[in-house]
């Protein structure tokens, strides 16, 4: 990612953040304010990160994935349902419950991933429809499982709507909670510090190991990769294994870490938005990260804007309108996508099935 | 002594073709081996089934005599073997260590051990005398220069033997000669080598013995010490082939074409054509001579349509057509033959009938109001088929689907088959074999021969000494010097091409 990209990122979340202290000023001082945004920035930035990631190791494999969304929504719905599960019918307690939902969040998103290597990777079926396969799939199974297993009178839980174990508590990271007012910054629930660490790790494999390097090379130049003795569908099978492990801990996110519940589409277009962070941040991972804070910006606006509803000057009166506010994240993400802030290009191959 | 790679009998087999019949050669440690053969001969296949990408029907390959079998490229490297394939096997967005390492990284811990494998480069590169380095990127690189990555990938890998798949296809006559030096030193050093061309000329400058394939199978094997071009040529095509082009004195009339002062910018954005002036006259070829990249592209494309130029004049038949769109150039009489017939010459997956008419499907009778003429089209392509002999199953196959000599007859026979004044022809037997050099040879000149002013772009020296009239040498972006062909030599040519003042240049002969 260029200079350029980066301070373009920096100057609209300084705008974002500069509305809300702008608006806030009399009722709170600026560092509480934008320690509050920033915390919240990096909280509902987590999914975006974790679809971004996720798209970034599919499509510098080689593989176009649209399915992240999908992907995500079914993690969610399943990681939710194991640990209510968990919790209710074998009786665990709220941490072992929460634990047990998020790993069959992440299996989920791998078999969603193993569908979506299936379909494009063996029978060469086009990405973007294998893609929008899975999204369509990921509403009618979990619309459908949704209904029978928690609201039918014969269902799993006898009719009775099942008590939730909760979310996953905030993580008091050592020294850096403690410092005073910016420490809220750093208290953060796992997932989210989990994403942040996967942002560098994911950073690390793919520009500095070998496996990365492969990865790379299958996703730009497929046949040279094999002529010197890479087989180029296995690399593209386990980077989108990856791809959906990592959307799967962004399904997580929803019903796990979020909300204690699970709604029909809760997703709500953020695999989409994931997509779009990905690809403002030229398929590498930090960029994608910075993207996806651009974004969660734009939401913690939203968020942080309720607080000060009553405070809105009267010539702002259109920001007591959530659905304005609500639009900046989508319309963020057109501006990003028209291209106004310098190409990004593609791996070569992306999207290009190997045939020897 | 024993041979380092010896295969017997090897057959493959693809549905309709019989790629390899029973091929059997050996390589001698230190030798350079040419296989020679026209397009479709069945040595690529050869090559793919010496370095593990296709698997022989029949037939086994020994190294150092003993019995092998590749089922990937992993074990043909393992056995000591490199290829150097056509098109680069390269990452363009790559480093060149990148691309190196890249399926034999070495890491310390984890992590790529970059400045290692930079080292080992600059070794290798040293002991060879190949100049690359490590930490360019490849797309910076000049196509020459990806080649020596090639290379220095193979050896990398300790290849004892090396195949260079058509290496001069696409470097200039400069480059090409830097890498017969390369040849000679790495066959020096007990690199043993497999070159694969269509080019006599390089055949007997640089193998030390030749393998001649035909129609899948091995015609003969000879040395250059005792075969000369006409020989090899006939061997290759199995029928007696005329290297010199004939053709008579030219009858030139008034100007058709006239270029007045033309600059044209690249794409890039930079000065490419720098005040050019000349005019071509009916019933003339007007040859530009030229090192790739010295702007003939770029005054190739402002003459037809494809890019405005930035000032001067291009007329013709008296019509400014200084800013007329490619569709109002061609309807007043020209043709035009691209530098890049994959790229600007045909739809490659449209079917060879829709190629045929691309320039003038909206016309009667292919077209009727909105509706094409499918009958209408299908019956011209037949006949332009039969006229031009284009090898193609039918007339509804893909472009893309014919070989690169028959791709080019396509693109010859639509921009022939109608009445023309102006051809402008870049590179027309560029990566061609003997036998469609010969026929686009003829065509051009039976074109001039009824009339028609032909401007013809070639790298290829000895293209444009057999085919022009006059010639005219490009230099950054200017014609230094026409002549009359009588008057041109090799060298003198050569010379002006390099960026010397014509009578300096005529001193040095």
């Amino acid at each position: 990612m260029d200079l350029r990209r980066f301070l373009f990122i920096a100057a609209i979340i300084v705008a974002l953040f500069a509305v809300v202290v702008a608006v806030g000023a009399g009722h709170e001082t600026p560092l509480v304010i934008i320690v509050s945004m920033l915390a919240t920035t990096l909280a509902v930035a987590t999914p975006l990160t974790l679809g971004a990631l996720s798209g970034v190791f599919c499509e510098r494999s080689g593989v176009v994935n649209i399915g992240i969304e999908g992907m995500m929504l079914t993690a969610a719905f399943f990681g939710w349902f194991a640990s209510v599960y968990a919790s209710t019918i074998l009786k665990m307690d709220t941490m072992p419950s929460l634990l047990v939902g998020v790993f069959f969040a992440i299996l989920t998103g791998a078999l969603m991933g193993l569908l979506h290597a299936v379909l494009s990777i063996t029978f060469k079926v086009d990405q973007v429809i294998g893609g929008t396969v899975i999204n369509i799939l990921a509403i009618g199974i979990t619309g459908f499982l949704n209904r029978q297993l928690f609201f039918e009178k014969n269902g799993l839980f006898g009719g009775q709507f099942p008590h939730a174990p909760g979310v996953l508590p905030a993580i008091h990271v050592p020294f850096l909670a403690d410092i005073p007012v910016i420490g809220r910054v750093f208290q953060q629930q796992p997932i989210t510090i989990a994403a942040i660490l996967l942002v560098f790790i994911s950073h690390f494999v793919l520009f500095h190991t070998r496996f990365g390097l492969r990865t790379r090379a299958v996703g730009e130049h497929p046949r040279a990769a094999d002529t010197v003795g890479i087989n180029v569908n296995r690399m593209r099978y386990i980077n989108v294994l990856i791809g959906g492990c990592l959307s799967g801990l962004g399904g997580a996110y929803f019903t796990l870490q979020s909300v204690p519940s699970f709604e029909p589409m809760m997703t709500n277009g953020r695999g989409f938005v994931a997509l779009a962070a990905m690809i403002f941040g030229n398929w590498t991972p930090i960029g994608s990260w910075a993207a996806a804070l651009v974004f969660g910006a734009a939401q913690a606006l939203q968020i942080n804007l309720q607080f000060f509803r009553n405070f809105i000057p009267p010539q702002w009166a259109f920001l007591q309108q959530s659905y304005v506010v609500g639009m900046v994240p989508y319309i963020l993400t057109m501006i990003i996508l028209t291209g106004l802030i310098g190409r990004t290009i593609a791996p070569a191959a992306d999207g290009v099935p190997y045939e020897k | 002594m024993d041979p380092i790679l010896e295969i017997r009998n090897i057959t493959k087999q693809f549905p309709g073709v019989l790629a390899n019949d029973h091929i059997s050669f050996s390589l001698m440690p230190g030798e350079v081996h040419a296989f020679l053969g026209e397009n479709g001969a069945g040595k690529t296949t050869l090559m793919n089934i010496l370095y593990g990408l296709y698997q022989p029907d029949e037939g086994e390959i020994l190294v150092h005599g003993n019995p092998v079998r590749f089922n990937s490229p992993s074990d043909a490297i393992a056995s000591g073997i490199g290829m150097v394939h056509q098109h680069f096997m390269l990452i363009p967005v790559f480093t060149v260590a990148e691309n190196i390492m890249l399926g034999s990284e070495s890491t310390k811990g984890l992590v790529l051990d970059r400045a290692g494998v930079a080292k080992r480069v600059r070794e290798l590169s040293h002991h060879y005398s190949l100049d690359v380095d490590p930490e360019a990127l490849v797309e910076q690189l000049p196509v020459g220069v990806q080649q020596r990555v090639e290379i220095v990938k193979a050896l990398y890998r300790h290849a004892k033997i090396l195949i260079l798949d058509e290496p001069t296809a696409s470097l200039t006559p400069q480059e090409a000669q830097d890498l017969f030096r390369i040849m000679r030193e790495l066959k020096e050093q007990g690199v043993s080598i497999i070159f694969i061309t269509h080019k006599l000329k390089e055949v007997l400058s640089i193998a030390d013995r030749i393998t001649v394939m035909r129609g899948g199978k091995v015609v003969g094997t000879t040395d250059p010490q005792t075969s000369t071009e006409t020989e090899l040529a006939t061997m290759m095509v199995g029928r007696a082939v005329s290297l010199e082009v004939e053709k008579g004195p030219a009858h030139p009339q008034g100007n058709v074409l006239e270029v007045q002062d033309l600059q044209v910018k690249d794409i890039r954005g930079l000065i490419a054509v720098n005040g050019v002036s000349l005019e071509v006259k009916a019933g003339e070829i007007l040859g530009v001579a030229g090192v790739q990249g010295n702007g003939q592209t770029e005054l190739v494309e402002a003459i037809t349509g494809l890019h405005s130029p930035v000032s001067g004049s291009i007329h013709l038949m008296g019509h400014d057509i200084t800013h007329s769109s490619p569709r109002a150039i061609t309807e007043l009489g020209s043709g035009h033959i691209p530098e890049d017939r994959q790229r600007d010459g045909l739809v490659l997956s449209f079917p060879v009938a829709d190629n045929l008419v691309l320039n003038m499907y909206y016309n009667k009778p292919f077209a009727r109001g909105m509706s094409m003429q499918e009958k209408e089209v299908i019956a011209h392509a037949d006949q332009e088929i039969k006229n031009f002999d284009v090898r193609t199953p039918s007339a509804l196959t893909p472009a893309g689907k014919l070989s690169g000599g028959n791709q080019q007859k396509v693109i010859v026979a639509r921009e022939l088959s109608r009445p023309i004044h102006l051809l402008v022809a870049s590179q027309p037997t560029r990566g061609l074999d003997v036998g469609s050099i010969e026929y686009i040879h003829k065509q051009i000149i039976r074109r001039r021969d009824e009339g028609v002013a032909v401007l013809l772009v070639s790298t290829e020296l000895d293209e444009i000494l057999q085919l022009s009239d006059r010639i005219a040498v490009m230099y950054r972006g200017k014609i230094v010097a026409i002549i009359p062909a009588e008057e041109a030599t090799k060298e003198y040519l050569g010379l002006l091409m390099a960026g010397a003042a014509p009578d300096q240049a005529r001193q040095k002969i």
